[in-house]
């Protein structure tokens, strides 16, 4: 095969960054982000059949087997998983990056003497590592392999701390030695670390775990630019660490959380965890008919979709719902909290796969107003989004998160499991109110009975 | 490369990264997510070039794997990105939902052939 000459191939590499930069700025905006993404793949593209023809490559049918290998197994998943579980599909491929990464590190540590290099190679290991495992524990919580409750044993602390000394030691001595098996133990460590740092993560907080995981990935590529001399690496990875640590910022903040706080809250006795006492103050219960006179005859609804709608897959009854409403001339609009859905952005992707209209999907901030003129705010499947203690009760472990202020609207209704407290394990005062009705059952089936009598009115 | 260029390099992109997406709203912080995801899976470039240079079986072994690996990360990435932002876009194209057969003309064929351009 020819190689050509280095001067093209840094040319299509950077063809190839910038192609990734525009892609990231495509992303970034409604009209463009279909395109952008494109754009990225064809920069991806781009940049994969340069490296055949960068330098003399050995082994060529194998690479090109082991490609069609990755093709043949990602390409199909990622085209039939459902849409609620694409958090999880995102956590998995983030982890494979991540292990990718890491492997190329660990095979080219005998290539090497150079001690920067060396440290290059130790920090892509362990970053490598703990993205790959972490991404591992998480897809095992969204999948409900594990439990999504916080792990916690007596002891974890002073092990993470070990397992981070001892990474840090065997970093240490990986730089000077460039010892091959003491590489593979820091990639042991690094998979330790990656491990015990997701456990102790409530479910609710893990999509801001799978962003900052995100991000490491990205930091471990870039890592291995350094490692391979190759700035295409350098920069793609750069870029996405760094707008990887801004989304997760803007995730951690919509919840009202430091990343810190989620990271290691769980250490100081469980923030996450918090109070799961029921109280026995009586609520009141209404039927399906109940509620569809209340919806029917309104002439302002808000649906406040959440987590319990997604796993529900209720997305699309709940869209169903919104038309039969709109059809006896009610103003329906979704009332989108930035976390709703188990990643942000989350419940847009769900409703729009149900067709809801763009117009129809309110941001926090636009619609939070609103809920004044609302007749009938319909909560389904939500519940720490829309407690008042985020704003009444400074004890509370989600004070100071924004929230949807349905408790304004003439009446409320919940669409409840049952009345277990949301993830935070925090009580919503809001279900004890005079003017809150409740509505007990799985959100797709209550949403169907809703229907169903919305349209016998 | 020599260590200040790369350096160089390195503070600019981060610069760039945190200036692209700051702006973003809330509706598409999982697609950038996933499309930041897709992006870090270039690794693959790493890969290829560690396990054409691999002389040792064992070496080319643990290669392919990382090829493997990184073709999953890009590919499954774009692709996965890809689906989402199509129920975005079909959306606007499809102002009636509640005819049926419009919905269902959208997502077959422009998804796919829209990739394959890029080959």
């Amino acid at each position: 095969m020819t190689v050509l000459d280095p001067v093209w191939t840094s040319l299509l590499y950077l063809t190839a960054a910038v192609f990734f930069i525009l892609a990231l700025r495509g992303l970034s905006s409604p009209r463009t982000a279909r395109r952008g993404n494109l754009i990225g793949a064809f920069g991806a593209l781009l940049a994969v059949v340069t490296v055949f023809f960068s330098a003399r490559l050995e082994n060529i049918p194998w690479i090109v087997g082991a490609i069609a290998v990755g093709t043949a197994v990602a390409a199909p998943v990622a085209r039939r998983v459902k849409m609620t579980q694409m958090p999880q599909l995102v956590a998995l491929f983030n982890g494979v990056g991540g292990g990718a990464a890491a492997l190329v590190a660990l095979l080219e540590l005998s290539h090497t003497g150079d001690p920067w290099v060396r440290l290059a190679i130790v920090f892509t290991l362990l970053v490598g590592a703990v993205s790959f495992a972490g991404s591992g524990v998480t897809f095992a919580k969204l999948q409900e392999l594990m439990t999504t409750r916080p792990l916690v044993f007596p002891g974890l602390p002073i092990v993470m701390a070990a397992v981070l000394l001892a990474a840090v030691g065997t970093g240490v001595a990986v730089v000077l030695t460039g010892s091959l098996p003491l590489a593979v133990l820091l990639m042991v460590l690094g998979l330790a670390a990656g491990a015990l740092l997701v456990l102790p993560v409530g479910g609710a907080d893990v999509p801001i775990v799978i962003s900052l995981l995100n991000a490491f990935t990205g930091l471990a590529v870039a890592a291995s630019g350094v490692v391979l001399g190759n700035v295409l690496l350098v920069v793609a990875g750069t870029l996405v660490g760094a707008s990887g640590t801004i989304l997760t910022r803007a995730m951690a903040a919509a919840m009202g959380r430091s990343v810190a706080g989620i990271l290691f809250g769980a250490f100081k006795g469980g923030s996450t965890a918090g109070s799961t006492a029921m109280s026995e103050r009586p609520v009141r219960s209404s039927s399906a008919e109940d509620v569809a006179v209340l919806l029917g005859y309104a002439q302002r609804v808000i649906i406040v979709p959440g987590y319990g709608l997604a796993v529900a897959q209720g997305q699309h009854t709940a869209a169903e719902l919104a038309l039969a409403l709109e059809a006896r001339g009610i103003e329906v609009d979704f009332a989108i909290h930035p976390v709703a859905g188990r990643m942000p952005g989350h419940m847009n992707v769900l409703l729009a796969e149900a067709n809801v209209p763009y117009e129809s999907l309110k941001e926090m901030g636009e619609i939070n107003p609103e809920f004044r003129t609302a007749d009938v705010a319909l909560v389904v499947g939500a519940n720490d989004v829309v407690n008042p203690a985020a704003k009444t009760s400074s004890g509370s472990p989600i004070y100071g998160m924004p929230i949807l202020e349905v408790a304004e609207a003439r009446q409320v209704i919940f669409l409840k499991r049952s009345m277990r407290p949301g993830f935070a394990g925090i009580e919503n005062d809001l279900l004890y109110e005079p003017q809150t009705s409740l509505l007990f059952g799985d959100a797709k089936d209550s949403l169907a009975k809703v229907l169903g009598a919305v349209k016998a009115l | 490369m020599d260590g200040m260029s790369l350096l160089t390099v390195t503070v600019l992109a981060v610069f760039v990264g945190f200036e692209v997406v700051s702006k973003v709203s809330s509706t598409l912080h999982t697609p950038l997510m996933s499309g930041a995801n897709a992006i870090h899976g270039i690794i693959l470039v790493g890969a290829i070039i560690v396990a054409g240079q691999a002389a040792d079986p064992w070496v080319l072994a643990v290669a392919l794997l990382a090829v493997v690996l990184a073709t999953a990360n890009l590919v499954g990435g774009f692709v996965v990105t890809d689906r989402m932002l199509h129920m975005f876009h079909a959306r606007k194209e499809t102002p009636a939902p509640k005819d049926p057969a419009g919905r269902r003309e959208n997502p077959g064929p422009n998804g796919l052939p829209a990739r394959g351009e890029g080959k």
